[in-house]
């Protein structure tokens, strides 16, 4: 039982990241805290796909050093020594649609403030029931 | 030239809606026809795409000529062909006809309204094409962004309900992203068909059915099936009516259309059908939510709003009806794809037709709506009857289907949801076309609608064209259903 919670001690901490996450979505009443929770909850995915492309014991970055001299067999990769790029490199694209949310999730809030003086989610809808 | 045409289709509304603010700072009034232009040029390459499929199978397109398992790569069959084809011409249509619309709505916004629109047709046709699990994640993403942009220009309470919207889709994206990431670390590969040769040894592992879960909810969320179907109505009814017309039909539609892909080319249908209870659960979920949305359509007083929860409906049917694993379900399910966004655009554009003319959508301002606008109410019976299944309308041949395969699967709590849909329709519709007959408003009117009431006329024809072609679409694609059949859908139903 305790192996299997050290163990797996990443993926633990982006479940739990992400619940906080959610939580922060469904339950607050504020505009802003949501949109917290929403980057929480999309930070948590991006710390569990880089957390999988780790490799214990001394592994490295995956740079070839000096693979433009000589020739041969001798570049051959040997995996085990590096860590896998991919994982990074699909959430340098996710960061990016995560950044573009947010913007666009911000200035809808700010549309929100501007037309209701107000970004509690109840004193709008009371607003807009108002007319 | 030939051979880059898959391609095409993405650049041509990508790089044009980069040029769009461009050219509307010269010259404001050119940016619809830019939108219109680069939409012709991109349907005409769509449905060459679909012709070459036709005649010669499968189209695998390599982006910078890697290959497939490391680089990504466009696969078009049969399916995502008329997937394509739907989302171009029907984007092209929404484009002709917003002119009006937008000038009277946003007239202020035209240029940015026209940019946004052919980033979001960017992201429809990306999700459609690629061939690639991540790539699908980054479109879905581009698609929803200009999504949440053209909903929030609407009218008063859109910014609320594209907030939501927001947190939703978000939620079902990043679930997307997590089921996706769930079969990268088992398999290490992001090309659909790879993950499809290395998934089956590793079908009896608990991070595939994880997989599977994450993928299923998070496109449940995207394509608003039933019980998370909360954005939509508010969403698309206070959307201004260019983008409804354009994002109601199509964005649910293509998250079907993903739902298909991973059920059936990602993951083998030996292991959605038969290893895992998938399909039960969705014959059910589609149940709930064609009786849902129906009833709920019935007591919507707004009739944008009614559309919204009969478009929550009619996606029951098509999950319901792949859920119920039979070829002829199946069938009907991939044709009712085709069916229901050729409906829905056909009531939306009607929709907004109304809305330019009357300020309204709200169906006690129809009163006399059939006299003074003959033409648009001729395209609002032919998508009513589509929706409630009158032969020869399209959407009568797709239900058939359904039926057929509700009876061969015994399942007859779907088949009864299907005939009550039906039902539930006639009334709605009926309602409507009731009130669009009468001319003098029983109950006096609202002021401002009598107010109007002698200016109302026929449609400008930039709106009306479209609209009359859509619904002709409708029955053209009912009559000729069994060549859409035999040469399209045929091919894009799994083998079980």
């Amino acid at each position: 039982m305790f192996e299997f919670i050290v163990g797996y001690y990443n993926y633990w901490m982006y479940i739990g990241l992400m619940m906080i996450g959610f939580y922060a979505m469904m339950a607050k009443r504020n505009l802003i805290k949501k949109i917290i929770g929403m980057n929480i909850f999309q930070s948590a995915i991006i710390l569990f796909y880089v957390s999988t492309s780790v490799k214990k014991g001394g592994v490295t970055v995956p740079i070839l050093e000096h693979a433009h001299e000589g020739h041969g067999a001798h570049h051959a990769v040997d995996i085990m020594q590096y860590a896998n790029p991919l994982p990074h490199v699909l959430m340098l694209t996710a960061i990016v649609v995560m950044v573009a949310t947010l913007g666009v999730a911000v200035a809808v809030c700010i549309m929100i403030y501007r037309r209701y003086n107000t970004l509690e989610e109840d004193e709008i809808i009371m607003s807009i029931k108002r007319g | 030239m030939i051979a880059q045409i898959p391609i095409l289709i993405i650049v041509i509304p990508l790089i044009s809606s980069l040029f769009c603010p461009l050219i509307g700072l010269w010259r404001r009034g050119l940016s619809y026809f830019w939108a219109v232009f680069s939409l012709s040029l991109c349907a005409l390459a769509s449905i060459n795409t679909l012709l070459t499929v036709i005649d010669s199978g499968t189209i695998h397109y390599r982006l910078g000529g890697w290959a497939p398992p490391f680089g990504i790569e466009y696969v078009v069959d049969h399916l995502n062909a008329m997937m394509l084809v739907i989302v171009s011409v029907i984007s092209l249509m929404v484009a002709v006809y917003s002119k009006r619309s937008v000038e009277q709505e946003l007239p202020e916004k035209a240029v940015y309204f026209y940019t946004v629109f052919l980033l979001q047709v960017t992201g429809f046709l990306g999700i459609v094409i690629t061939g690639d699990l991540f790539n699908l994640y980054v479109f879905l993403e581009i698609g929803s962004l200009a999504g949440y942009a053209l909903i929030a220009i609407g009218e008063d309470g859109a910014p609320l309900a594209t907030f939501r919207y927001i947190v939703m889709g978000t939620i079902g994206a990043c679930f997307y992203l997590l089921g996706v990431g769930y079969i990268y670390i088992s398999t290490g590969s992001l090309n659909m068909a790879d993950v499809q040769q290395l998934l089956p040894q590793l079908y009896d592992s608990k991070v595939i059915l994880t997989a599977i879960a994450f993928l299923l909810a998070g496109l449940a969320v995207k394509m608003a099936l039933f019980p998370v179907h909360v954005w939509l109505p508010d969403a698309y009814t206070k959307a201004p009516s260019a983008t409804s017309a354009l994002i109601a039909p199509l964005m649910t539609k293509i998250s079907l259309y993903v739902m298909i892909r991973i059920l059936f080319t990602v993951f083998q249908p030996h292991l959605s059908i038969e290893l895992l209870p998938v399909t039960d659960i969705m014959v059910w979920a589609g149940f709930v939510a064609i009786l849902a949305g129906g009833i709920m359509a019935l007591a919507q007083t707004d009739f944008k709003r009614m559309l919204c929860y009969v478009v929550v409906a009619e996606v029951g049917y098509i999950v319901g009806g792949v859920g119920l694993a039979n070829t002829i379900a199946i069938k009907g399910a991939v044709l009712h794809i085709l069916n229901d966004a050729v409906m829905t655009v056909g009531l939306f554009t009607v929709a907004g037709i109304i809305m330019y003319k009357t300020k309204s959508h709200d169906i006690s301002d129809f009163h006399g709506l059939f006299k003074k606008m003959p033409f648009t109410m001729f395209a609002f019976m032919v998508g009513a009857l589509s929706i409630i299944g009158v032969p020869p309308t399209c959407g009568f041949f797709s239900k058939w289907y359904l039926i057929q395969g509700a009876v061969i699967a015994n399942h007859w709590a779907f088949l009864i949801a299907l005939l009550l849909s039906s039902l539930i329709s006639v009334v709605l519709f009926f309602r409507v076309i009731e009130i669009g007959y009468v001319f003098q408003a029983s109950h006096g009117g609202h002021a401002h609608s009598t107010g109007q009431a002698a200016t109302i006329d026929e449609a400008p024809l930039s709106m009306l064209i479209p609209t009359i072609a859509i619904a002709l679409g409708i029955i053209l694609i009912g009559v000729y259903n069994q060549a859409v059949l035999s040469n399209i859908v045929a091919f894009a139903v799994p083998q079980l």
